[in-house]
């Protein structure tokens, strides 16, 4: 196993742990869009996409390396969107509208 | 075009900085959309920096291949209706499952020479990234009902499902041992997807939020597997944070369920049984029907009033007509509050988004342990749309498949009235023993008629 293996697998330990530390602390009201933003995250596979189609040099790299990129943008954009507008809704009490305004 | 590695793994940095924090702002409502953005603002920095690499060509695909996506991604994420959120949220799991594997089908067929541990990436990404793909698809398609969401099961199932996910691994094993023909990756993310379709198909709507839990953690590892193969630590790190996450919510929706993962993946759950319940009518206890009026007077005279949705609130669609029924009640006086169970839904959070989505303040929301308390207190709990989660029998009956669970103690009410279409069991497939509860009433018919019929019964009072 070469260094920079060991190094990519101890970043990744890491993060897990990471991640289970920040998102233990996200409420259960705001699971759905915990869900749809960790889908947006996933999305980052776009920069794998981007260079196996940047680089590709034959037609079947160029046709896969394409589908994977529509494919990883839907993901990037369409995550992006779904969790904002979500987001969006999450409303408090409404400040009772003041008398003066009628 | 940067040239320096180091300030490309740099620029890298940023993104996963990003992504960290707007994870983090998700800890609270308040602050959670603007983490969006940082997540957000920390994706473009990624894609720049990428399209900025020393090497990059074929632009006009590039264009090509972001054009097509972000319309499909835009398209569908402004259009789609809230209650068709789960739907939505599992297909754009499985594009990112599929992206991923198709980036290792790639880099399969560029490798001339690959070492094992290359070759140990692209197997697992692959592997993972179809499965990943196709039990999106069919989550998709079971949600959207374009296939029956009741568990579809053959003899034998588990048998086969463990063989043909064998199979994919021996593959796999080969792979890494050396056999680098092309046709075995193709053969491993055909057994995949197979196996994709296989697991979920047995799976009941009701189990749903456990599976696209883990159906997201899936996508996530895949794509942390995809940065071992491109030696990218922006994609392990967002990748792993992403499995991790969706980890902690699989295991979360089943302790809600107070059932093991592999129950829930491999129990084939919620069959109708025949049976158990039917004879359970035989004590002389029957169910009675109500009327909106009488209801109407029910939550007009009371003072506190508790509102159990469940999926049948989304399917009627009627969570903007539950709010004007609350908003009605709360200017004459009554307390209103919604119990939320966890699993209430076909994914986690699900009613929370509903209800927001019809600007109900996130305040109003109360989270199981928090309202179960508070039911003694409640003169009318008003049940709509939601059955297994409201189910007494998870507390009293060992012989019960739900037995154990956690559930809304609404039968600890004083009254209860159940909004439901028919008495058809709910996605389990168990009756109901809080319908023969001499305090319970039923309001049969579809719940958004039933509310609106309410609605227009307390404005008589």
């Amino acid at each position: 196993m070469d260094v920079l293996l060991a190094i990519e697998l101890t970043i990744l330990v890491l993060a897990a742990f990471l991640g289970f530390e920040v998102i233990s602390k996200v409420p259960a009201m705001l699971h759905t869009p915990l869900m749809s933003g960790a889908n947006f995250i996933h999305g980052i596979v776009i920069v794998g996409a981007i260079l196996v189609l940047g680089k590709a040099d034959d037609t079947f790299t160029r046709v896969v390396g394409l589908l994977a990129l529509a494919l990883a943008t839907a993901n990037v954009v369409g995550g992006w969107f779904v969790t904002d507008r979500m987001l969006g809704m999450f409303k408090r009490r409404p400040e009772p509208p003041r008398k003066d305004d009628a | 075009m940067i040239s320096s590695p180091s300030v490309v793994v740099l620029l890298y940095l940023v993104t996963i900085v990003c992504f960290v924090l707007a994870l983090r702002f998700l800890s609270s409502p308040k602050h959670a959309r603007k983490g969006n953005w940082v997540g957000g603002a920390g994706m473009l920095v990624a894609i720049g920096t990428t399209l900025a690499l020393e090497g990059i060509g074929n632009w006009g695909l590039i264009a090509g291949g972001i054009a097509i996506g972000s319309v499909a991604g835009v398209v569908g994420a402004r259009t789609v209706r809230m209650t068709a959120m789960p739907q939505m949220v599992a297909i754009f799991n499985g594009v990112g499952g599929g992206a991923a594997a198709l980036i290792a089908l790639s880099e399969w067929h560029e490798i001339v020479e690959p070492a094992a541990e290359e070759t140990t990436s692209i197997v697992v990404s692959a592997l993972i990234g179809s499965i990943s793909f196709a039990g999106s698809v069919v989550a998709f398609a079971k949600l959207q009902e374009l296939v029956s969401g009741r568990p579809i099961v053959f003899p034998g199932q588990n048998v086969v499902n463990m063989l043909v996910l064998l199979a994919a691994v021996a593959l796999g094993v080969a792979a890494i041992a050396g056999a680098h023909e092309q046709w075995v990756l193709w053969a491993i993310v055909g057994l995949a997807l197979l196996f994709g379709v296989l697991f979920v198909l047995p799976i009941g709507g009701a189990d749903m939020p456990v599976v696209i839990s883990l159906l997201n953690a899936l996508t996530g590892l895949a794509a942390s597997a995809t940065g071992f193969v491109l030696d990218s630590t922006v994609l392990i790190v967002s990748g792993m944070l992403v499995g991790a996450a969706g980890t902690l919510l699989t295991l979360l929706m089943a302790k809600a369920m107070n059932r093991s993962v592999a129950n829930v993946l491999f129990g084939a759950f919620g069959q109708v049984q025949a049976g158990t319940g039917a004879a359970r009518g035989d004590d002389g206890r029957t169910v009675r029907a109500t009327s909106p009026e009488d209801v109407a007077v029910q939550l007009t005279f009371a003072r506190k009033v508790i509102v159990a949705p469940g999926y049948g609130m989304a399917v009627a669609q009627a969570q903007h007509d539950v709010r004007q029924l609350a908003d009605l009640l709360e200017e004459k006086g009554v307390d209103v509050k919604y119990a939320i169970h966890p699993v209430a839904g076909r994914m986690p959070g699900h009613m929370n988004v509903l209800l927001a989505e019809a600007n109900v303040p996130y305040t109003q929301l109360a989270e199981m342990d928090q309202i179960n308390p508070e039911f003694p207190q409640a003169d009318v709990v008003l049940v709509i749309g939601a059955n297994d989660v409201t189910n007494p029998a998870a507390r009293s009956d060992p012989a019960s498949p739900i037995y154990g669970m956690p559930i809304l103690d609404v039968d600890k009410a004083a009254s209860i009235v159940v909004m439901k279409r028919s008495m058809n069991p709910g996605f389990a497939g168990i009756d109901n023993e809080l319908y023969l509860d001499p305090k319970t009433t039923m309001l049969f018919g579809d719940a958004k008629d039933s509310v609106l019929k309410l609605i227009a019964a307390v404005k008589a009072v």
